[in-house]
């Protein structure tokens, strides 16, 4: 491939990418075969992965296609509940006890509902622009919490069974979900490892898929929507392309999120989770993959470190999100920060960022 | 009669819903942004009467006006020191911003007065049920629909016959124009953000006398529903938001009473989404053209 | 001047339907023919009656007053608007029902009268834009990295840098597209809307902005265009030395109708366009 100065800024970016997660990953596993790993950071692993995943899937939706989600947790939550069911399902039914095996079938499974449940959200809800969009994600993120408030899924007599609305299983199932007090019973079967091998999985899908024609694409649509059909790209299939394609990392994340813990309650994917996910994409900065990696490992890891950080956690969220956005956007501050940035740039080059 | 019970019940909320999303309605109309915030005005209004009437022994009608001073004044804050420096930015930016502030205020109220729901206490507005041929119902259900009358009105005379109300609809109509016809666009935006912020205090107070749990996410639900009322209506028209809300409130009661209580949240907001495909510019909306 | 040779060059012939075309081009497909185009915004007739036939490789210009429904009538066949009545053949191929994405693919492409670029994208991916559906491969061998990716890659990267040649912008591939000064915005835009293949090219007001040099310079580039492509271009246009030098049929339109139409030298001498433009001859004065 011939190398320009844009190819091989990006080509060096995707390196410090993804060495940083492989560097990362080889470093916290020695510790913990060395057992010098803190217990709480222990048990952190499989979270943080899971908002690694969260963040730059949502980040591919609002950096990369320019429509802002505020539903991106119902899209873990059905990643979760479904990566339950079906962990419950292969234990009890078909009883498979190898849990690297459920595990890869049960993380596969939440991807692809959340996958098909992003596609039907998306086809209508793409044709909406910008606020709207922001709006109805959030209230179908509401609508899915809703609805598993009141499901309940039994595994029993070599089958699944459900109801709706009101629990009416036969006598004697395990219970898998039970309404309002979530998936429960889970067998935790979540590994760091496997946390590790999504995040590469995600880190290929979307920088490999920014920097191809349909990357392109979905960023052309999102610069300018207009010009973008004019040059006969069909706008609603690349937006729904990134949608999807967000919403399946976002189930599998959940998936491995809800197989971490021995319950998933509906209340932990609220739209204040949602809002969480998109602080980290604000801060490591829109478009910015590596950014969202580090600003998800740090706003997961601070709180736990700084016990009196925690209380706070919400209230500098918030103030971070207004400040960021303003200082980026106001074009007398950016100005201002440009000039003051300017001698220690050579040029004014391309971007390394995958925008 | 369960049926009139209802229906009065969902016009109740709906005169709430209808008087929140005119905040929106009149923001979005004037200042182009989705103002994400308001709900979270609403919240701390209803606070600020809550302290006024328990903490301060204000008299009621004195503890709403200085709900609605403290209102009019944050409002107006927000506007200046988040929103202003966006007005060129892209709507994203601007509605992580509300989303923001949204977030701020309610976590300033959880700093302030603590996670505990508090409970609104009694007042001339709820404080005794009336009878009505065989109908009974609370006295805060027949203020609500009432005052929801009222600040229709006024609203709409004001906005017809004053010269702030014709400045404001010049900028909806066309902020660049406006401004060249000497019309002082930041002036007119904080006006409206402060008749939109005195309006969420009202809602807050009649909110809680209705519902009187108050917590600091007391304002996010009513306000997103809010939302969908002034979408539901036509956002950017005043009449949209009344109908919108009046509607949306009566679709929530009924949907509780004769589907699901759990699923009346989710039926709203499926009304939403229907309404958005079918009709995107609302029932009372104008078609907006890009311009190419 | 050699822009005028060309023009006086050209002889313009009269089609049943009474529109003109170049000599050259009459036994073929007229690469536009729109009849009775019209469309009503809330009652307003914007653009009534709209009749025009574009040669296979006939350069027109279509001017008017401001407000006379110019970019309108662009919008209509571009489909960007869905015109009230009427219809847009491209290539004999009706375009009623049609998507803005779906005229794309019939082979119209356009530029914009305000700048629409992908600010945020280098200009090298600005016109691989343009080439969305030149060249093509799917997702999948996208996101694998299958050969088939490297070998659209390179075939869209070097198409694109030819394409950047015509206005000597391959330097430049490497910018950001919204960083660019304003004229070289205006060429990067022709360049993508090249990069589509089409067969009618739309320039809304390409030398706005423009020194005279420039405009000089986009004029022999507009000819050369056509003359490299073999392809149709109408252009709006407010430079009337520009439209008067480089179209050979111009369609003048006012408040929403053709008031006009004929070669540079006809329409000069029309008294109704001099009319349009100047306002009317009050009586008495003379």
């Amino acid at each position: 491939m011939k190398m320009t100065k844009a190819k091989r800024v990006r080509l060096i970016y995707n390196i410090v990418t993804f060495a940083l997660v492989i560097g990362a990953f080889i470093i916290l596993q020695s510790m913990i075969a060395n057992k010098t790993i803190s217990r709480s950071l222990k048990g952190q692993l499989v979270p943080i992965c899971c908002w690694i995943v969260m963040a730059v899937s949502l980040n591919l939706v609002i950096g990369i296609s320019g429509e802002l989600s505020l539903g991106h947790a119902g899209f873990m939550s059905v990643g979760a509940y479904t990566g339950a069911v079906v962990s419950g399902a292969l234990l009890n039914i078909w009883d498979i006890q190898d849990t690297t095996l459920r595990l890869v079938i049960a993380i596969a499974a939440g991807g692809i509902l959340a996958g098909i449940v992003g596609a039907l959200i998306g086809i209508p809800v793409l044709r909406l622009r910008g606020d709207y969009l922001a709006i109805v994600t959030l209230a179908f993120g509401e609508i899915i919490r809703s609805l598993v408030n009141v499901l309940y899924i039994g595994a029993g007599d070599g089958k699944l069974h459900f109801s709706f609305l009101n629990k009416e299983l036969p006598e004697g199932v395990t219970m898998l979900v039970d309404g309002a007090k979530g998936a429960v019973k889970i067998k935790p079967i979540s590994t760091f490892a496997a946390g590790f091998i999504l995040i590469l999985i995600t880190l290929v899908v979307v920088l490999n898929l920014v920097n191809s024609r349909a990357g392109r694409a979905i960023k052309a649509c999102r610069d300018n929507r207009i010009a973008a059909e004019s040059m006969g790209v069909n706008v609603t299939k690349y937006k729904m392309m990134a949608f999807v394609t967000a919403a399946v990392l976002a189930g599998m994340a959940g998936a491995l999120y809800g197989l971490n813990s021995s319950t998933v309650v509906p209340t932990q994917f609220t739209f204040n989770q949602s809002i969480n996910v998109l602080v980290f994409v604000v801060l490591g900065g829109l478009g910015n993959v590596l950014g969202s990696i580090v600003s998800a490992t740090l706003l997961t890891v601070l709180p736990e470190v700084l016990r009196a950080f925690a209380d706070y956690r919400m209230l500098v969220y918030a103030v971070v999100l207004i400040l960021v956005m303003i200082f980026t956007n106001n074009p007398t501050i950016r100005a201002f920060v440009n000039r003051l940035i300017s001698p220690f740039r050579k040029k004014d080059s391309v971007g390394g960022e995958a925008r | 009669m369960i049926f009139l019970d209802n229906l009065i019940n969902g016009l109740s909320l709906g005169s709430i819903y209808a008087i929140i999303a005119l905040g929106y309605t009149m923001v979005y109309g004037i200042a182009k942004m989705l103002n994400f915030a308001h709900g979270d005005v609403i919240m701390i209004g209803a606070y600020i009467a809550f302290c006024g009437l328990q903490y301060w022994g204000l008299p009621p009608v004195v503890a709403i006006l200085v709900a609605m001073a403290v209102c009019t004044l944050l409002g107006v804050t927000i506007e200046g020191l988040a929103y202003r420096p966006l007005r060129q930015a892209a709507s994203l930016a601007v509605l992580i911003t509300a989303i923001g502030m949204s977030y701020l205020l309610q976590n300033i109220a959880l700093m302030i007065w603590g996670a505990n729901p508090k409970s609104f206490p009694r007042t001339f507005i709820n404080n005794s049920i009336l009878r009505l041929g065989g109908l009974s119902m609370s006295s805060a259900t027949v203020f609500t629909i009432l005052t929801n009358i009222v600040v229709m009105v006024v609203l709409n005379l004001f906005i017809s016959h004053t010269k702030l109300g014709k400045a404001m609809r010049c900028v909806s109509e066309d902020r660049g124009a406006a401004e060249l016809m000497g019309i002082k666009v930041n002036r007119t935006i904080s006006a409206t953000f402060a008749i939109g912020s005195a309006l969420a205090a009202i809602a807050g107070v009649l909110l809680c006398s209705s519902y009187p749990i108050l917590q600091p996410t007391t304002g996010s639900m009513p306000g997103i529903k809010a939302f969908t009322a002034a979408v539901f209506g036509g956002i950017g028209s005043i009449p949209g938001a009344m109908l919108g809300g009046v509607l949306l409130g009566v679709i929530e009661i009924f949907g509780k009473a004769y589907i699901s209580t759990e699923l009346g949240d989710a039926l709203v907001f499926a009304v939403l989404i229907v309404v958005l495909l079918v009709k995107p510019t609302g029932l009372l909306g104008k078609p907006v053209r890009e311009k190419v | 001047m050699s822009q005028q040779k060309r023009r006086s060059g050209t002889k313009m012939v009269t089609l049943p339907s009474h529109s003109i075309v170049p000599e050259r081009d009459v036994n073929e497909i007229p690469v536009l023919e729109t009849r009775h185009l019209g469309i009503e915004f809330g009652g307003l007739k914007a653009v009534d009656d709209f009749n025009l036939t574009i040669g296979k490789t006939e350069i027109a210009g279509l001017i008017g007053p401001n407000g006379a429904g110019k970019t309108t009538v662009f919008n209509l066949i571009t489909k960007v608007y869905e015109p009230t009545t009427g219809a847009t053949l491209i290539n004999g191929h009706d375009l009623s029902g049609k998507s803005i994405t779906q005229a794309s693919k019939l082979g119209i492409a356009r530029t914009f009268q305000n700048i629409r670029l992908f600010d945020n994208m280098t200009v090298e991916e600005n016109v691989r834009i343009g080439l969305h559906n030149q060249i093509k491969y799917d997702m999948f061998s996208g996101m694998l990295r299958l050969p088939r990716y490297w070998i659209q890659e390179n075939r869209q990267h070097d198409k694109a840098l030819e394409l950047l040649h015509i206005f000597d912008m391959e330097k430049l591939a490497d910018e950001r597209a919204g960083s660019l000064p304003y004229g070289v915005q205006r060429r990067l835009e022709i360049v993508r809307a090249l990069a589509t293949n089409p067969k009618l090219l739309l320039l809304d007001e390409p030398a706005a902005g423009m020194n005279p040099r420039e405009t000089e310079e986009l004029m022999e580039n507009i000819a050369k265009i056509r003359d490299q492509f073999q392809i149709a271009i109408l252009l709006i246009e407010h430079d009337m030395n520009l439209v008067m030098g480089v179209c050979e049929g111009i369609c003048v339109l006012n408040f929403g109708r053709v008031i006009a139409k004929g070669t540079a030298d006809e329409i000069q001498a029309n008294p109704v366009v001099i009319e349009a433009y100047l306002g009317k001859k009050k009586e008495g004065q003379a």
